[in-house]
Parts: C-alpha cells; structure tokens; sequence
C-alpha cells in the first residue's frame, strides 16, 4: 500500500535528501534533554530529538531480592505508547510496539551493567532497591526508540535516593525527603537505530519513514564504544556486512546523542 | 443599543462575546443568546455588513457538495471503491462514477483504483449522517500516480490556493512542479528535481505557518526568488 | 478550631501559579498543558474522527470520549501502575460530563471525538487540571462548542473556605470537605461537582460561589493561551 511512497523515498535517497530535506545520516534538531520535570518522581527528564517528545519517570521502592540474586537490587523498564501521543496509538495494555521498545532499553542498561545493582542492597536477603523506570511518549513524531533509550538513560542519572528510615525493625521510605545519594553509575549507554530502505541506510526516522523501511537495527553503546545491546526488528533479512556497517554508523552518531545530555 | 465587541481578525475563543444588541446577526461559526452574540468556536472575527462571522482556525475537515477532493482507496467492494477523506467520514465511488470506460460485471476492480491510490475525485452529495458520495468522471479527475502527498489544515486551504489559483500557480511555475490542492487538505506533487519538489512542499508549509499574517503573497513571492533565483510574476489568474 | 492560616500561606481564595499553553503536541489535532502549583496536565484531541467498534457509532449525534491516565511515576509515593484503574475510570466520565455541555455534538454524527487526558506530576487538583487542559485543547482543535469550561478544586476546612486545595491540606486533620467544581464562564453553571469530607449546607454554598468566582479567572488564563498560540505568527501546520 505504501509502494509509491517507498519508491519516491528512495528516488530522494539516490540523492542522499529525505522527505523533509535532511541527509540519509543526519538527525533532526534540535536534540534536547531536560532533567527533573517531574517532582513527584525520584529521577525524571524529557527528551526531545525533532518534534518527538518523550518523557521518562523513575520511581523507587524497597522490597525482597529475586531468590536468584540476594545481594542486589532490582531494575525494571516500561514503556506505554500513551494515545495521546499519536492518533494510531489506541488505550488498552501495553502491545508488542511498547513492550518491544521496553525491553530493548531495559537491555541496555542491564547489560551493559551500567548501574551497580550490588551497592542498591540494603540487607542481603531481605530489603534490597527497587528501580522502576516508565517512559511515557508525549509527542512521536517517529524514533521513538532512540527518544526513549536516552529519556530512560537521563532520568536515571537524574534520580537521587529518597531518605530510607529505620523503625524497629522495618525500613519505610520517606518521599518527601530526597538524599544527594545518585545511583551508582558506572557506564552510560546510548542507543542509536539505523534503518536499511532499499539499499540505503539511514538515522532518525519521522513516522511516515517508519511505515517503509525493510529493516532496521538499534545498537546501545558505552562511551568506550562497546556494544551492549542489540536488536533488529522489520521484515527484510541483513547480511552480515549490512549489520557490520550500521554498527559502524552507530557507534558513529552516539556522539550526537551523547553530547545533548 | 447594539454594540460590537471585537475588532476584524481579532482572534476569539468559544463563548466570546462577540456584540451585543438585536442590530446584529449571527453568521457562521456564531450563534445567538438572548441579545448576544457568541463566538461557538475558535477563530477570526470577520464583520461582514450587519452579519458577524467566523473564520475556523483549526478544525478537521468536514465534507461539503461540491468540493474537490483527493481520497485515499480503503477498500474495494462489490460495486465500487471506499475512500478515506482525511475526515470522519469515508466516501463511496460507485463504479458507474468511477471512469467513463465501460467496466463488465464481475470485473477485477482493482484494475481501475487499488488499496492505496490517490484518487482527485468531486463530492457529488452528503447525506445528514455524513455518507458521502463522490465522482471521478469529469475534467481534472482523475487517479493520481508517482509524486507525493502531504497534509495540510483544510482551512488554510483557500490560501494555499489563493485568489483565482494564483498562489499555487506561483509554486508550480517557480518549482517546476505539478501540484493539486484537495479541499480537504491532501496535497499531491510531483516535480522532476527533488530539490525542487522540497522546496513546493516548504513553501506550502509556509503558507500554513502565516497564512493569517498580512503580505502573505509578497513574502511567498520573495521567498521562492530567493531559493530558485528565478524572478516570479504574480499571475492574476490561475491556471 | 478555625483553619486561620493556610499551609503554604495563601489567601483563602488565592490559587497556586497556574501557567497554561496551548498546541504542545504537535501530532493531536488539538493540545494543551495545564499547570497549577505542581500539578500539570496534558490534554490531546483528537477528531471528528471514525469511530470503532461501529456498534457504539450514533447516526443522530458524535460522541464524546475521554480517557484520564497518571503517568506512573506521578504519584506522591509509591508508583502507580500503569492502566486504567476505577478511581481513573469515574475521573474520565466526570470530565466527560464536565465537557458535554459546551460541545456540539450534532456537528459530527457516527463520529467520536477523543479527548486524552496524562499528568506527568500531580500535587492534588488533578482532575479540575484536566477539565481545564480538556477544554483548551477542544478549542484548539476546532470542535465547535458554546463556551469554555474552567475547573477548580474548592474546599471547606475547619468552617473556612479555600481555593484549590494542595495535597497537604486534603489531607489536613481536621474536618476537610473536598469538592471539585467546573463552571461553564458564560452561564456560571456547573458541570461538574462531587465532594467528599464533611460540611454544611451553608458552608456549600460559599464554596460553589467562591469556585465560580476562581473559575472567571482561570477562564482568563485559558483565553490567553488559545489567543497567544494563533496571534505570535506561529501556528501550527497540519
């Protein structure tokens, strides 16, 4: 059905121009991130590349360790695709397009073991951290996997420990008072998403891009430029020297990203 | 004593009062309460003699007899083809409207119009529930191939047209593109050099942006001199 | 014991800082943001537009639907889970209710328009911010309606009555009345009302005179923000 598009897409690509004048690798502007827009949260930012805008939230609890890991603490990502953000998005639970882009950020940040979980125990066996990050997209106007990687990233740098309180024997947490404690970071990934149209790559795609592609590839990486996470999503196959180059452009444009937080 | 509270293109809300007193009347977009007269949406205030009216600033659109449409082909039944209108309301081409050929009973209709395709057809009727029909027989109709289609507020369509056509004919001669405007704010273009056919497509979204600005002709003028370097004349009637 | 002086030191019909802006989402066919104190309210329209399942289409009259979500991470304390739960289910009807009376349904038969409704903070308040936020973003997308509807959260503690409640104060210890108002500006009637505490007939009254009061000027802060959208020069292309 979108045939005449994809074909008028890759006529401009033969030209490296897209539908909305940028090149095949270039994102759009400006490329934003704002810290702390939600008070109530412990750690939240808004991230804004083009006119997509997606917010993400981190809220903390305290609770019993998974029975596998005893001595640390817990780290969860959600994302909702709120209707309001784009008339094909419908209310209801979350489906596969959410809990997809859920679950290969979450990839990146566990992986890349980006947060030492082991320091978020507060009594081995019994109380450790819980970290639940949402995201919440307000505007998609395309890339929400890029928007959403980095909202999840900088929210989670924004976050500080509220105050924990012992009495007797119980730690209840005290919301209202927030620590300079941040979480123990120890390495940042960011994730970029190449897309394969035709025999063209390119970044950053807008919601009518999204609709034609054959194939695309979203690849999170440290600031030392190791890989992490990886997933490939659309219809087409890759061979391996497509994947190897849109590793390359990647690894490539996280400079971009990376700069904005 | 009748009064008028706003200004011409003053921008007004909803339950604005727009004047006061039985000399009045309300015109489109406006209604009466007792000796007043409320704006009943958003938009610009027009004062035409004794009437008052508004003009939609926003606002989907609304299927009208009449006008020129480009529907996009949802479905393909029995005896014709259903059209999205970019509104609430999707319209029905009956075969008999469809093309001037003959078409056999029982014949593949995807033939003619397929899922997907961009047809420039006419409202020839809309029922009080909205159920609209249309035709693609007649001078300019026509199914649209190649080329691409953008989105624009309907209501800005009448600028992006302009008097006589005479904006449009503008961007097509400087750009060297071919471009149909749809009533209900679907765009097609198509234009040899890409750059080019960029270059319609921002210029229309200009358009948009300052469409209630005055000067709106002279600074499109002077906008498409400088990005083509061509000197432009403003035709005084369209094409 | 007479509640004197109020937590956060405001007048008694003083509200928190409001700030509202218009056409913040640019893919809705109409938006707004609506902030009180630390309460912020996102509202996107969308429509006339088809309405599915088809059984629920009306040939006589559009429909109305409004869906009112906190975002997870917006609760005082602990998480809230994502997806509707019944306290956000009756909040998208009430609103619903709220907005009815301005909105002329007639105008798009078998059609729906969609109102949604997400609040990344709250801090009390929450569904009058949405009512507001609703009622801007309906104007910005051109639905045709009579009025605007302004919406405050009045109450009543210890005897004395108070403007928009902070979370604070509705969980003062005390004898709190809460009572979410929206007014339609031009009639001063109300579309809204619920309440929960304690109070008297009297004491009502005041209430609902001092929300219609507040409402008049929320409704101020409404009409600026629809007006600033479309005088700057920059306004949206669709």
């Amino acid at each position: 059905m979108n045939q005449e598009l994809k074909n008028h897409v890759l006529e401009l690509l033969q030209k490296d121009l897209r539908l909305d004048k940028r090149k095949s690798l270039e994102y759009r502007k400006p490329i934003k991130v704002e810290y702390g827009v939600s008070k109530s949260a412990e750690g939240s930012a808004r991230v804004q590349i083009g006119e997509t805008i997606v917010v993400a939230g981190v809220k903390l609890s305290i609770d019993k360790p998974y029975p596998d890991t005893p001595e640390q603490g817990c780290l969860s990502v959600g994302a909702e695709l709120l209707p309001m953000s784009n008339p094909e998005f419908e209310p209801g639970p979350p489906g596969i397009q959410a809990i997809e882009i859920g679950r290969v950020v979450d990839r990146g940040i566990r992986e890349s073991k980006s947060i030492d979980l082991k320091k978020l125990c507060i009594k081995a066996g019994e109380k450790v951290w819980f970290i639940s990050i949402d995201i919440c997209p307000i505007n998609d106007d395309g890339n929400l996997f890029d928007a959403a990687a980095l909202s999840a990233l900088a929210a989670l740098k924004d976050t500080k420990l509220p105050k924990l309180e012992k009495i007797e024997d119980t730690y209840i947490i005290n919301y209202k008072e927030k620590t300079k404690e941040s979480l123990p970071f120890s390495k940042e990934p960011v994730s970029v998403t190449v897309l394969k149209i035709g025999d063209k790559f390119i970044v950053d795609p807008t919601t009518e891009e999204e609709k034609i592609y054959d194939a695309r590839l979203t690849v999170a990486t440290t600031e030392k430029g190791e890989l992490c996470a990886m997933q490939k999503g659309g219809e087409e196959p890759l061979t391996v020297e497509e994947i190897d180059q849109m590793i390359g452009i990647a690894v490539d444009k996280t400079k971009e990203l990376r700069k904005a937080l | 004593m009748s009064k008028i509270l706003v200004k011409e293109k003053d921008i007004v809300v909803p339950g604005e009062c727009l004047a006061e007193g039985m000399d009045y009347l309300p015109g489109i977009g406006t209604y009466r309460e007792g000796e007043k007269i409320m704006a009943s949406r958003l938009g610009l205030a027009v004062i035409d003699g004794r009437a008052i009216k508004l003009i939609a600033l926003s606002g989907k659109y609304l299927p009208k007899r009449g006008d020129t449409i480009i529907g996009k082909i949802k479905e393909i039944l029995m005896s014709g083809w259903m059209l999205d209108t970019n509104s609430a309301y999707h319209a029905m081409l009956s075969m008999k409207e469809g093309t001037s050929d003959f078409i056999p009973k029982g014949a593949d209709l995807t033939q003619y119009f397929n899922f997907g395709d961009y047809v420039v057809c006419k409202i020839t009727n809309v029922t009080s529930q909205k159920l609209v029909d249309v035709t693609a027989r007649g001078p300019g109709l026509r199914k649209l191939k190649g080329g691409r289609i953008i989105t624009a507020n309907t209501h800005k369509v009448p600028r992006i047209i302009g008097k006589k056509g005479s904006m449009v004919s503008m961007i097509k001669n400087a750009t060297d593109c071919r471009v149909i405007v749809g009533q209900n704010g679907i765009i097609w273009l198509q234009g040899e050099d890409p750059k080019m056919e960029l270059l319609a497509v921002n210029t229309i979204k200009k358009i948009e942006r300052e469409a209630h600005i005055s000067g709106l002709t002279d600074r499109i003028k002077e906008y498409l001199e400088k990005e083509t370097g061509k000197k432009i004349t403003v035709a005084a009637s369209g094409e | 014991m007479a509640y004197t002086k109020r937590i956060d030191k405001r007048k008694f019909d003083e509200t928190r800082p409001i700030e509202a802006k218009v056409g913040v989402i640019k893919r809705a066919d109409g938006s707004a943001m609506f902030k009180i104190g630390n309460t912020v309210a996102y509202a996107a329209v969308y429509g006339p537009r088809s309405m599915f399942p088809r059984f629920l289409q009306n040939p006589q009259k559009g429909t109305l639907r409004v869906n009112y979500n906190m975002m997870p991470f917006s609760g005082h304390g602990d998480r809230v889970r994502p997806g509707p739960s019944r306290r956000s289910k009756e909040i998208s009807m009430v609103t619903e209710k709220a907005l009815l009376p301005v909105v002329d349904l007639k105008e798009f038969p078998n059609a729906v328009v969609d109102v949604f409704i997400e609040l990344p903070q709250t801090d009390a308040g929450t569904r009058c911010a949405g009512i507001c936020a609703a009622s801007m973003a309906l104007a910005d997308a051109g639905i045709a309606m009579k009025d605007l509807v302004s919406s405050i959260a009045v109450g009543v503690i210890d005897g004395t009555v108070v403007a928009d409640l902070n979370y604070d104060e509705e969980a003062f210890e005390g004898e709190v009345a809460d009572i979410p108002v929206a007014v339609l500006p031009n009639s001063g009637k109300i579309s809204l009302l619920q309440m929960d505490g304690h109070n008297t007939r009297g004491d009502l009254k005041k209430a609902l005179e001092l929300a219609k009061k507040v409402c008049m000027k929320i409704y101020e802060v409404q009409k600026k923000a629809l007006k600033e959208k479309y005088a700057s020069g920059k306004s949206e292309s669709k």
